[in-house]
């Protein structure tokens, strides 16, 4: 029996890093990353952490640049950031993923400035989607502690080699006490054995990282990396069973579904709300209204072929977006749109931007978006892209 | 037959004459092979590493403009956790764009934390690889394509960035400058570098063909004017004090290092060129007084003493 105990999501989290047993950690704090951090630098500073080359940069650029240095000298690193502090690290991301690095990076999502604000939302990452990282999102404390063992796990594959970001929302998993399993370092051991890097920086036997690549070679170069992405998808599904029979949890592999059986209407989402949706589709269900949920848990390499199985004979789909790409639509909504337009069966779609900069969701708010489902099966206008939340009292005249 | 061997093969893409290329060669007699390099983006990284050559023999890195520091103190961080520090020897090498500008704060946090690397920016006082773009460390009157001289203008109107006093003021064990135009005074000081442990910086004067529009035959002689007339002076710094400077005797006119680089031409045809050639005179002026550059015999030495006062 698995030893449970109460902690800090974040605690969670710097739990499972340290026992992937990273040669080297490099972060900078943020709200809400920075226990993550904090409790990393007193596992080493209590010997609970060892072997490990905690670096305190001067910024989250430097941070990224100090995981690269150490995954291309051929070791295992860990690094957690949010908001401010991932947009800072774009460059470095872009370059770690063209160079192959299976760095791990744990990402307390968060809004981006400006307004500054320090609460949830999922701007951070979605706006890295295009750097070449594997972007896994959790649910909760467990599973996002989980999935950093699997991170490492996926992005050390060497048919994948790439790197991966673990999301997991701020404040509601960073900082929520909850049950989370106490490792046994022996079952991650097993589970994770020591990193082999494909290449590395060695005297003994030189390489060139980064060279030049002319309009000749560049077209490959991405490709490669887009390739390695579409390869991961089913060692991504491979790994989380794996996970599954070891630890015994499994919460799905590229997505996960809940009471999708004969569903009209279905929702689809990523990260912490997901708890709140469950909670609504339990109590609709109950009342006999046919609604299920599709929890996007890989959103890089996006799941095309997982969402077109899971959403087949639906009637409507609504996507909430923890996002908007500011003059579109919120960035799962278009890509789950882009998934099924070819798709042989394609359903109706409706996009909900909601919970920007850490505003509340409620069930009452899951239960007014199936609404606006069951409404355009009745024949009802409803527009395909909705501000579910925005109150137009705040809004100046005129907008 | 290895120490014969080119660590930095010939074959690159430099120009001829290029003051920087020499750089990575000499350099690599010195260091090698038990290095590993990291190399900002600049005009050294694109000319020696074209997919699929590389000139590279040792283990080399470029990962962006502005992050080769953090990125050789990742390098580092990693061996020492590893065990596998031995002898090796992490370089990292930036143009002055990297280390002047872009790069700054990430290096000085870098020489901040103590971080056991060499830094090298090799200073050809522009940004080559883009054009010839003023960089922080674009001397004073230099026309470059963002100051360029004109009827308006003499150039690029602001003194060079004192860079390693900077990173002397971290409290680094070693800071110095050096110049291609004494390969010997280089080696020498790579080699010390290197034999200390912590954060080392070294910047080497380094010419730049186009960039100064200079003759690639005269790269040496020039940048040997550079320190003949007291604008590039050669010192270094051990734990934050000047320890040694490259004495001059008979220091020369200015006016002898400007006239063979177009990137001053103007100051010869411009009205008023002259004045400005005066307020270069006076940087190296004070660079001597600053570094005790003259090295003047005792009679002479008195006599200005008496004029001074
Ligand atoms: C973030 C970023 N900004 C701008 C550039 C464009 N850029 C590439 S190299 C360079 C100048 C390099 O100057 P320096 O460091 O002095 O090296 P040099 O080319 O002179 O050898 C610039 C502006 C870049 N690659 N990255
Ligand atoms: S442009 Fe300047 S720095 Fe670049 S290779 Fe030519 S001479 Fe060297
Ligand atoms: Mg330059």
């Amino acid at each position: 029996m698995a030893k449970m105990a109460v902690m800090e999501g974040s605690h969670a989290i710097a739990e499972a890093a340290r026992v992937c047993r990273p040669s080297v950690v490099s972060a900078y704090p943020i709200t809400p990353q920075t226990h993550i951090v904090e409790d990393l630098s007193a596992m080493i500073a209590n010997g609970e952490l060892t072997n490990c080359e905690y670096v305190r940069t001067e910024s989250e650029f430097s941070a990224a640049s100090v995981i690269q240095g150490a995954q291309a000298a051929g070791v295992r690193t860990f690094s957690a950031t949010s908001s401010q502090g991932a947009v800072l690290m774009y460059e470095v991301l872009f370059s770690i993923a063209g160079m192959r690095l299976p760095c791990v990076l744990a990402m307390a999502n968060r809004a981006v400035s400006s307004p500054i604000n320090i609460w949830n939302d999922h701007q951070d990452a979605i706006s890295a989607r295009d750097n070449g990282w594997i972007q896994l999102w959790a649910e909760d404390n467990q599973e996002a502690a989980d999935m950093i063992i699997q991170a490492y796990k996926i992005a050390e594959d060497h048919r994948v080699t790439l790197p991966v970001m673990v999301n997991f929302d701020g404040f509601q998993v960073t900082h929520l006490y909850e049950p989370v399993e106490v490792y046994d370092q022996k079952m991650v051991d097993e589970f994770l054995p020591p990193y082999d890097p494909l290449f590395k920086l060695d005297p003994k036997d030189p390489v060139t990282m980064g060279a030049l690549a002319q309009p000749e070679y560049y077209t490959e170069a991405r490709y490669m990396v887009h390739a390695a992405q579409i390869t991961a998808k089913p060692i991504i599904e491979d790994v989380a069973r794996e996970f599954g029979r070891k630890f015994g949890r499994f919460k799905g592999g590229l997505i996960d579904t809940y009471k999708m059986e004969g569903a009209e209407v279905a929702l689809v989402a990523m990260g912490s709300i997901l708890g709140t949706m469950k909670d609504a589709v339990d109590e609709m269900r109950s009342a006999g209204i046919p609604v299920g949920i599709v929890k996007i848990r890989t959103y890089r390499p996006f799941p095309v072929e997982a969402l077109r199985a899971a959403l087949k004979g639906v009637k409507v789909v609504c996507v909430l977006d923890r996002n908007i790409s500011l003059g579109m639509e919120g960035a799962v909504f278009v890509e789950t749109k882009a998934a099924l337009y070819n798709a042989s069966e394609s359903p109706t779609m409706l996009g909900f931007i909601i919970g920007l900069g850490g505003r509340d969701i409620t069930v009452r708010d899951i239960k007014g978006i199936v609404d606006k489902g069951y409404k355009k099966i009745g024949g009802e206008r409803v527009s395909e892209l909705e501000w579910y939340q925005l109150d137009r009292n705040i809004l100046p005249e005129g907008i | 037959m290895a120490a014969l061997e080119d660590l930095y093969a010939s074959g690159h893409r430099a120009c001829a004459g290029c003051g920087c290329a020499l750089f990575l060669k000499t350099l690599m007699r010195v260091a090698g092979p038990d290095v590993i390099v990291t190399n900002s983006t600049g005009c050294m990284e694109v000319v020696s590493t074209p997919y699929p050559e590389s000139a590279w023999k040792v283990p080399w890195i470029h990962s962006l403009f502005e992050n080769n520091a953090p990125v050789a103190a990742g390098i580092e961080a990693a061996l020492k956790a590893t065990g596998r520090k031995g002898n090796t020897k992490v370089i990292a090498i930036g143009g002055d764009g990297a280390t002047f500008d872009i790069g700054f704060g990430l290096l000085s946090g870098v020489m901040e934390r103590g971080h056991d690397i060499l830094y090298i920016c090799y200073d050809n006082e522009a940004y080559m690889n883009t054009g010839i773009q003023r960089s922080g460390s674009t001397p004073y009157d230099a026309s470059t394509t963002t100051t360029p001289a004109g009827k308006m203008s003499f150039g690029n109107q602001r003194p060079k960035k004192n860079v390693p006093a900077i990173m002397a003021a971290h409290g680094v064990p070693y800071v110095a400058t050096t110049s291609m135009g004494y390969p010997a005074d280089f080696t020498k000081k790579v080699r010390k570098a290197l034999s200390i442990e912590g954060p080392k910086y070294l910047q080497v004067h380094a010419t730049c063909v186009p960039g100064w529009g200079i003759d690639g035959a005269l790269s040496l002689e020039i940048l040997r004017l550079a320190v003949e007339t007291g604008l590039y002076p050669l010192y270094e710094y051990e734990n934050g004090q000047i320890t040694s400077v490259k004495k001059i005797k008979n220091r020369k006119p200015v006016k002898e290092y400007l006239d063979k680089q177009k990137r001053y031409s103007h100051l010869f045809k411009m009205p008023g060129g002259d004045r400005e050639i005066e307020k270069i005179q006076h940087i190296a002026d004070l660079n001597a007084k600053h570094f005790n550059l003259d090295i003047e015999e005792k009679a002479t030495a008195k006599e200005k003493e008496a004029k001074e006062e």
